[in-house]
C-alpha cells in the first residue's frame, strides 16, 4: 500500500472545535507546563529523587489527542508521560505525591515518574522500557474489542521507539487484528541524545505505517488544532472498529533527555532550540482564543491561575504526605500468595 | 491422588492440558489463547490445542505472527484490561525474544502500580531436551524466571498435575509461566472425569520413602520414580520422591519435613547445574535444616554446556537413571 501523506492529511475534516473544547485543551496545556516547570524547580532543589524526563514544549500533543478520550478508554505512555497522564485525568495531588515518593502517591511510591499507573482513569501505564508499551497497547486493544463497548487505546511513544523490535511486533499485530488502538509517535527529533538523522534513514516516520497496512498521518505537534484534527479521525476510526492509525506529531523537547542532562552538553545547536521555542504551542492558542473572541484575557488569566493553584495545592499535599513505611516494600509483589510462605 | 470413587481415565499429558484449556475457555469468556499455529488444522506444534479453534473460533484461539514480544506483550495488555490470556511460546527457548515483556512488564506492573492492577496471564511453553533439536529448541530455563519476583513458575510432571495446575494458573491473579516438557506430551496417567484444581505452592510426594529425599522437577520426576522402584525391588535405599510442581511459590515445608525425616537430600533437574533451581533449594535446606543433614546435599543436573544435536551427546548431558542412582548411593547409608 503506497501512502500519500498529504492525501491522508487532507482527508481530515477541517472542523473547528468549539469554545469549551478549546478552553479545555488550553487548560490542559497550561496545567502540564506549570506542573512540569515546577517539577524541574523541585528536582533542582533536591526535593525530587530519581530521574525526571519532562515534556515541556510537547504539550499540544497530549492535549490534542487526549481531548478525544473518555475515562474508560485506555492510555499507555513512555518514560516521558506526565503530560499524557494528566491529560487523561489522573489526580494531580496523588501524582505529585508519587513523584515526592510518598505513600499517598498513585502507585504508593513504587513506580515513580517513569511508571505512573492510574487504573481509575484508564492509565495502564507510563513505561520506562522504550517501545514496550506498543505490544501492551495492542493487548489492551484486544480486550477493548472483546468487551465491545467502543473503548479505544491511545499509545504514546517517541521517535526512538519506532526503531525497536517491540514497536514492529506490536503495531503489526494490532493492524492484523484491526484493534482499536491509536499509536502516537511524538517525534521530538531525539532518541535520548541521538538526533533523528542518526537513528533513522527516513525523515517522515509516518510512512512506516504503510508497512503495516494502516493509515499513517502527520501533524504539526506544536499546533494543537492540527493535533486535534488528526487525533479526532484516528480515534473515531478506532471506535468504529476500523483498526489502528499511526500518527506522527512533529514536536520538540526543550530540555535534555532527563533533567540531569544539560541541554548544551549533548550537541543541540542553540539556534535549533531557539527556533523551536519560538514555535511554542501555547501562545498561538491564546492568540486564537482572543482573536476569535472565544475567551477574554481575564478568562485566560483565570485558567492560568487556577492551574497554578492546583500545582501549588498538589505540592502542598505531597509535602504533607507520609513517606512509605520501609517494610511495605514487601507488599504487592503478588496478588495471591500461600499464607505464611516466605516471598 | 484422584478422589475416591470418582471416574478416572488414562489421559496423555497433552490431552490433560487441552482439557484444562477447554474447560477454562468454557467457564470464563475472558479466557483467550494467543500464540503461533495453535489453530486447526495445526493445533499447535505438539498438538496440544487441536480442536479448540474449531470449537471456540479464531477470536478466542488467536493465531499470531512469529512475534514472541507481541504475543507476551499482547497478553500483558489484555490481562491489564480485564481478560485472562493464555499465551503460548512454542519452545521455551523462544521466550528470550520476548523477555522484556516477561521480566520488565508482566512481573513488575502490579508492584509498580502499588497494587492497583493485576496481570492475570499464563505463558505456556514447551521446555526440555530429548528431540535432537539442539541448543535453541531444548533448554530448561526455569531458573531465569525464579530469579524474577512477580512471576510464578509451574512445571508439572504428570497429566493429573498438568491439568489441575493449569486450571489454577489460568484463574490465578498473577502472571504464571507454565513449563511443559516436550518429551512428556505422550505420557499417560490417571485424570479424573470431574473437575479439580491443584493449588500453586503445594508439592506432591510422589513416593514415600525412609532413607533419602529426592526432589525432582518435570521429566526428572518420573525418571527418579523409576530409579526408586528399581532400588526398592533390589533392596537398595528407600527413596522419598518429591515433585515441587511449582518452583514459585515453593512448598518449602513439605521438602523440609522430608529432609528432617530422611536426613539426606538429592536434587535432580534437567536444567544446567550452575545457578539452577537446585542451588536455590540446596541453600534453603542448608540454612533451615543444616543440623538434620547427615550427608552433603547432592545435585544431579545437566552439565554446564549448551544442548548438542547428536542424541549420543544430548543423552550424555541430561541426568539419566545411572547418574541419579549413583548420587543416591553416594549419600545413602
Amino acid at each position: 500500500m503506497a501512502v500519500d501523506l498529504s492525501r491522508e492529511n487532507a482527508a481530515v475534516a477541517e472542523e473547528m472545535p468549539d469554545r469549551a473544547t478549546l478552553s479545555r485543551m488550553y487548560e490542559t496545556m497550561v496545567t502540564i507546563r506549570l506542573f512540569e516547570t515546577r517539577l524541574v524547580e523541585l528536582f533542582n532543589a533536591g526535593k525530587l529523587g530519581g530521574v525526571l524526563h519532562v515534556y515541556i514544549g510537547e504539550e499540544a500533543c497530549a492535549a490534542g489527542v487526549c481531548i478525544h478520550l473518555e475515562t474508560h478508554d485506555y492510555l499507555l505512555t513512555s518514560h516521558r508521560g506526565h503530560g499524557h497522564v494528566l491529560a487523561k485525568g489522573a489526580d494531580m495531588n496523588r501524582m505529585m505525591a508519587e513523584l515526592f515518593a510518598r505513600e499517598t502517591g498513585l502507585c504508593r511510591a513504587r513506580g515513580g515518574s517513569m511508571h505512573i499507573i492510574d487504573r481509575s482513569v484508564g492509565v495502564l501505564g507510563a513505561n520506562a522500557i522504550v517501545a514496550a508499551n506498543v505490544p501492551i497497547a495492542t493487548g489492551a486493544g484486544l480486550a477493548a474489542k472483546w468487551r465491545g463497548e467502543g473503548q479505544v487505546v491511545a499509545c504514546f511513544f517517541g521517535d526512538g521507539a519506532t526503531n525497536h523490535g517491540a514497536f514492529h511486533e506490536g503495531i503489526n499485530l494490532a493492524a492484523l487484528w484491526d484493534l482499536p488502538v491509536v499509536f502516537i509517535c511524538e517525534n521530538n527529533r531525539y532518541a535520548q541524545f541521538t538526533p533523528q538523522r542518526m537513528h533513522a534513514k527516513i525523515e517522515d516516520l509516518a510512512i512506516r505505517a504503510a508497512g503495516y497496512g494502516i493509515p499513517g498521518v502527520q501533524a504539526d505537534g506544536q499546533d494543537v488544532l492540527a493535533v486535534y484534527r488528526v487525533a479526532q479521525e484516528a480515534v473515531a476510526r478506532a471506535r468504529r472498529g476500523e483498526g489502528p492509525t499511526f500518527i506522527e506529531l512533529k514536536t520538540y523537547r526543550y530540555t535534555g533527555h532527563a533533567i540531569s542532562n544539560p541541554i548544551c552538553a549533548i550537541g543541540r545547536p542553540d539556534e535549533e532550540v531557539a527556533a523551536w521555542k519560538a514555535r511554542d504551542p501555547i501562545p498561538p492558542l491564546e492568540r486564537h482564543l482572543l482573536e476569535q473572541g472565544l475567551l477574554t484575557s481575564t478568562e485566560l488569566r483565570a485558567i492560568q491561575d487556577a492551574a497554578a493553584a492546583r500545582v501549588a495545592a498538589a505540592e502542598a499535599f505531597a509535602e504533607a504526605s507520609p513517606r512509605p513505611r520501609p517494610e511495605t516494600a514487601l507488599e504487592d509483589v503478588y496478588a495471591e500468595w500461600p499464607v505464611g510462605a516466605p516471598l | 491422588m484422584a478422589g475416591g470413587g470418582a471416574a478416572v481415565r488414562e489421559l496423555q499429558y497433552r490431552d490433560a492440558i487441552r482439557e484444562a484449556l477447554r474447560e477454562e475457555l468454557l467457564r470464563d469468556p475472558a479466557v483467550v489463547l494467543i500464540g503461533e499455529e495453535m489453530i486447526d488444522p495445526w493445533g499447535g506444534t505438539f498438538g496440544v490445542t487441536k480442536g479448540l479453534s474449531t470449537e471456540f473460533g479464531e477470536e478466542r484461539i488467536r493465531n499470531t505472527p512469529i512475534s514472541e514480544a507481541a504475543i507476551i506483550g499482547c497478553a500483558v495488555g489484555a490481562a491489564l484490561a480485564g481478560m485472562r490470556p493464555v499465551a503460548e511460546i512454542m519452545f521455551l527457548d523462544f521466550i528470550a525474544t520476548g523477555m522484556d515483556q516477561v521480566v520488565n512488564q508482566a512481573a513488575k506492573l502490579r508492584y509498580m502500580s502499588g497494587g492497583q492492577v493485576n496481570v492475570p496471564m499464563v505463558i505456556r511453553a514447551a521446555g526440555g531436551s530429548g528431540r535432537a533439536s539442539a541448543a535453541q529448541h531444548s533448554q530448561s530455563l526455569e531458573a531465569w524466571f525464579i530469579h524474577v519476583p512477580g512471576i510464578k513458575v509451574v512445571m508439572p510432571s504428570t497429566p493429573y498435575d498438568a491439568k489441575g495446575l493449569l486450571k489454577t494458573a489460568i484463574r490465578d491473579p498473577d502472571p504464571v509461566l507454565f513449563i511443559e516438557h516436550k518429551m512428556m506430551y505422550n505420557n499417560k496417567g490417571p485424570v479424573p472425569e470431574e473437575e479439580y484444581l491443584i493449588p500453586l505452592g503445594v508439592a506432591d510426594i510422589k513416593r514415600a520413602g525412609r532413607d533419602v529425599t529426592v526432589v525432582a522437577t518435570s521429566r526428572m520426576a518420573p525418571r527418579v520414580l523409576a530409579v526408586a522402584e528399581r532400588l526398592a525391588a533390589t533392596g537398595g535405599p528407600d527413596i522419598e520422591v518429591i515433585d515441587p510442581r511449582t518452583l514459585v511459590p515453593l512448598d518449602r515445608a513439605t521438602i523440609l519435613a522430608s529432609v528432617r525425616k530422611t536426613h539426606r537430600l538429592v536434587i535432580v533437574h534437567e536444567a544446567v547445574e550452575r545457578g539452577g533451581f537446585g542451588a536455590e533449594l540446596a541453600s534453603i535446606i542448608g540454612a533451615e535444616a543444616f543440623t538434620y543433614l547427615d550427608a552433603p546435599i547432592q545435585r544431579v543436573a545437566a552439565f554446564n554446556t549448551p544442548v548438542p544435536f547428536a542424541p549420543d551427546l544430548e543423552d550424555f548431558l541430561v541426568p539419566d537413571e545411572a547418574r541419579i542412582e549413583a548420587a543416591v548411593r553416594e549419600i545413602a547409608v
